[in-house]
């Protein structure tokens, strides 16, 4: 079981930012990758999860051995793709609650109703994980939240819809040290051997808590190097300078 | 003057859309088409009615007549309403059956689909169920008949209790108050007259259904209600009609008194498919220390034209309208509130939710009038717009006339849109994108939807989700 890229090219508005990227996620691993602002680390999430702002022009996604190039957004999610945004928008009016019950509903077969009591229990065990108080299920989605409660959020209903294929888009960005332990440990909770992370983010400082196995490195569109978590911790040292120089 | 088809069979049904099905014509009265002093007798003789009606209404067609049409400040859309190619009574007899037995089959069917009788063994105290031009069923609990609640067609309540029906009918809403009251009062047909004694409180809603079956058709309820000192009612109806390649006219008027401290609520959920011209007259005279609110959702019809309105007559006097429009392509909701404060400490509120869907349109009227001699009066209004894909349009006319210094007024109005960014997210949680639509919108106007009793906001949601499968994909 893996999430494979293979040569992928996407451009948004004709600009190309993706450049021939491959990339190979099995699942039981997790991957970070890490680069300068602006070497397209982001488009690689939101084509993953089949954004139609962006044009693939070349080359393929491909979940545990099925090409889903012709999938729509929500099907991908349903196959097990799951994208922590970096800036979640928010659905005013619609409560936290009534969000994830219809997302869970979405998964059921036909003519099956998710069961309300074991969802609650469910939820608020996962919430009481995150430290996220009970009110919180009837305020709306992400509406007035912190940075930091929109971020909780994205990990709790990364919980609820128990995804085989995790991506994190800058999940640290905007979060206080305390607020950052606990996004990590709920997503250290989630790794297992069926299950496998994306990890993207600019800093090494969340890698301290989530723990990669793999890091690469992105740099106009492609992968341009790949290494253990040393990688980060050289990175964090000495800039992306070298970048330039190579 | 008269149609004979007997078989009972449906000539269009389509999937998802549950009032868009119709049966062929079985209309032993049919004034035939078009508008002259002979239609209106023809109804009158139909209905056997008293003098003083039939005179009423040939003054009312006179002002129909002399009346342009509201161009000046409404769509020109109105200049295609041909007065010639409508019917404006078709029925099979004037007096409703108290049982659902004695309802023909094709009526019964179409109110069964509706889910009209079930509603009533479930939670209503009475039911009117209007078919074209008449009531053929009307009902009330017998409890409440016992306490003195007359539930009846608003033609049986001009005869059958004239001495209550008289003195409010047309006092409200004159005639005269626009094109559309002078031509409902020209031609009215069904409708309810309900009467509720004083210190009764109704504790289950009273329904009214109005279904229009036939092609080329206009239907004109009347409704007066009557709520006595103290008294309490919640009354709602329902609308829908068939999708026919004609254009069909819908033009009630609905005036409600409240006498002290009586409450009345009335909620509508209409949904009309879109060859209908909805054009509704709607208004309220609340009394001292009485409670009149309008809940109205409007669905589908090419064009509405609904302002429903509180005269806070006596002190302390409160109004209230709360409206959901939702403009799908090819249709135009044109609605508001009119709030007239016409006695010291009144308050009035107004809460307008419209959301336009493709070439959709939605317009906001409202006026607030508080003159100068009052005191202590309260008016809040608020109107929010949500636009779906960019060829929405949406328009607010406000219009708040607050003379003199004592009172207090405030006013929001703000346009949002359900964002590609939103649909995106949504859609990666799983949700397809008419889930993500419905759920937007659903939360749009959630704050409104929990003022509802339970059953109607269940159906409203219903009717948000079949008309989001319309517009997406």
């Amino acid at each position: 079981m893996s999430l494979v890229i293979e040569n992928l090219h996407a451009s948004v508005e004709d600009t190309p930012i993706l450049k021939g990227l491959n990339l190979e996620i099995p699942t039981g691993e997790v991957h970070a990758i890490m680069g300068p602002n602006g070497s397209g680390k982001s488009t690689l999430s939101k084509v993953i999860a089949g954004h139609d702002d962006y044009e693939v022009t070349g080359g393929k996604v491909v979940l545990d051995g099925v090409d889903i190039a012709e999938l729509e957004v929500d099907e991908r999610s349903r196959a097990g793709i799951f994208l922590a945004f970096q800036y979640p928008a928010e659905v005013p009016g619609v409560s936290n609650a009534n969000f994830l019950r219809a997302a869970l509903q979405a998964r059921m077969p036909d003519g099956e109703e998710l069961d309300a009591v074991a969802f609650y229990k469910d939820m608020y065990a996962k919430m009481d994980e995150l430290e996220m108080n009970r009110k919180f299920t009837s305020r709306a989605v992400n509406e007035g939240f912190s940075g930091g409660e929109k971020k909780r959020n994205e990990i709790l209903q990364m919980m609820m819809l128990d995804p085989r294929y995790c991506l994190l888009d800058e999940t640290d960005s905007g979060l206080d040290i305390d607020a950052l332990k606990v996004v990590a440990k709920g997503v250290n909770s989630m790794r297992s051997e069926s299950r496998g992370f994306l990890v993207i983010t600019h800093y090494q400082r969340l890698l301290d808590y989530i723990k990669p196995d793999v890091v690469h490195v992105m740099a106009d569109g492609q992968i341009v190097k790949t290494g253990g978590p040393e990688l980060a911790l050289e990175l964090e040292e000495n800039g992306y300078d070298f970048l330039k120089s190579a | 003057m008269s149609s004979e088809t007997a078989t009972v069979q449906q000539v269009a049904l389509e999937k998802d859309d549950v009032g868009n099905f119709s049966f062929p014509e079985n209309h032993k009265f049919d004034a035939g088409y078009g508008l002259t002093k002979d239609t209106v007798d023809y109804i009158s003789k139909v209905k056997d009615e008293p003098q003083w009606v039939n005179e009423f209404r040939h003054r009312a067609l006179e002002v129909f007549e002399s009346k342009p049409m509201p161009t000046n400040w409404a769509t020109e859309d109105l200049n295609n309403i041909d007065f010639d190619a409508i019917r404006y009574y078709l029925s099979d007899g004037a007096k409703p059956k108290r049982s659902w037995d004695d309802v023909p089959p094709e009526v019964l069917e179409t109110f069964d689909r509706l889910g009209v009788p079930e509603q009533e063994r479930a939670f209503l105290a009475g039911v009117e169920a209007q078919y074209d031009s008449e009531a053929a069923y009307s009902n009330v609990k017998d409890a409440l008949a016992e306490e003195g609640v007359i539930f009846v067609t608003c033609s049986e309540g001009l005869k059958e209790h004239e001495e209550i029906f008289r003195p409010w009918f047309g006092k409200v809403i004159p005639t005269g108050d626009n094109k559309f009251s002078a031509l409902n009062s020209a031609v009215m047909s069904g409708g309810s007259f309900i009467y509720i004694p004083k210190g009764v409180k109704v504790k289950h809603p009273l329904q009214a259904y109005f279904r229009i079956n036939s092609e080329n058709f206009g239907q004109f309820e009347r409704t007066l209600i009557i709520a006595d000192e103290g008294a309490e009612v919640m009354y709602m109806e329902g609308c829908t009609a068939p999708k026919f390649e004609t254009a069909t006219l819908h033009s009630a008027v609905v005036e409600l008194v409240a006498m002290k401290g009586a409450k009345i609520q009335y909620i509508t959920v209409q949904n009309w498919s879109s060859n209908v011209y909805n054009l509704v007259t709607k208004r309220g005279l609340a009394h001292e220390d009485a409670e009149i609110r309008w809940i109205d959702c409007n669905i589908g019809s090419r064009l509405t034209m609904k302002y429903p309105g509180v005269v806070m007559k006596g002190e302390r006097a409160r109004g209230e309208v709360i409206s959901i429009a939702l403009a799908n392509d090819e249709q135009h909701q044109d609605t508001g509130a009119k709030m007239v404060h016409a006695a010291n400490n009144t308050t009035s509120n107004v809460v307008s939710k419209s959301i336009s869907v493709g070439e959709g349109r939605s317009t906001y009227r409202g006026q607030v009038h508080i003159p100068k001699h009052l005191k202590g009066c309260k008016n809040n209004t608020e109107c929010d717009a949500l636009l779906i894909n960019t060829n929405s349009r949406t328009d607010t006319y406000p219009a708040i006339s607050v003379k003199g210094n004592q009172h207090v007024t405030q006013h929001e109005a703000s346009v949002s849109q359900v964002s590609e960014e939103m649909l995106f997210y949504m859609q990666q949680r799983g949700l397809s994108e008419t889930q993500a639509m419905s759920l937007a919108v659903n939360g749009f106007i959630n704050d409104l939807v929990e003022e509802f009793p339970m059953e109607y906001s269940v159906e409203l949601k219903r009717l948000i989700e079949l008309e989001m499968e319309g517009s997406v994909g």
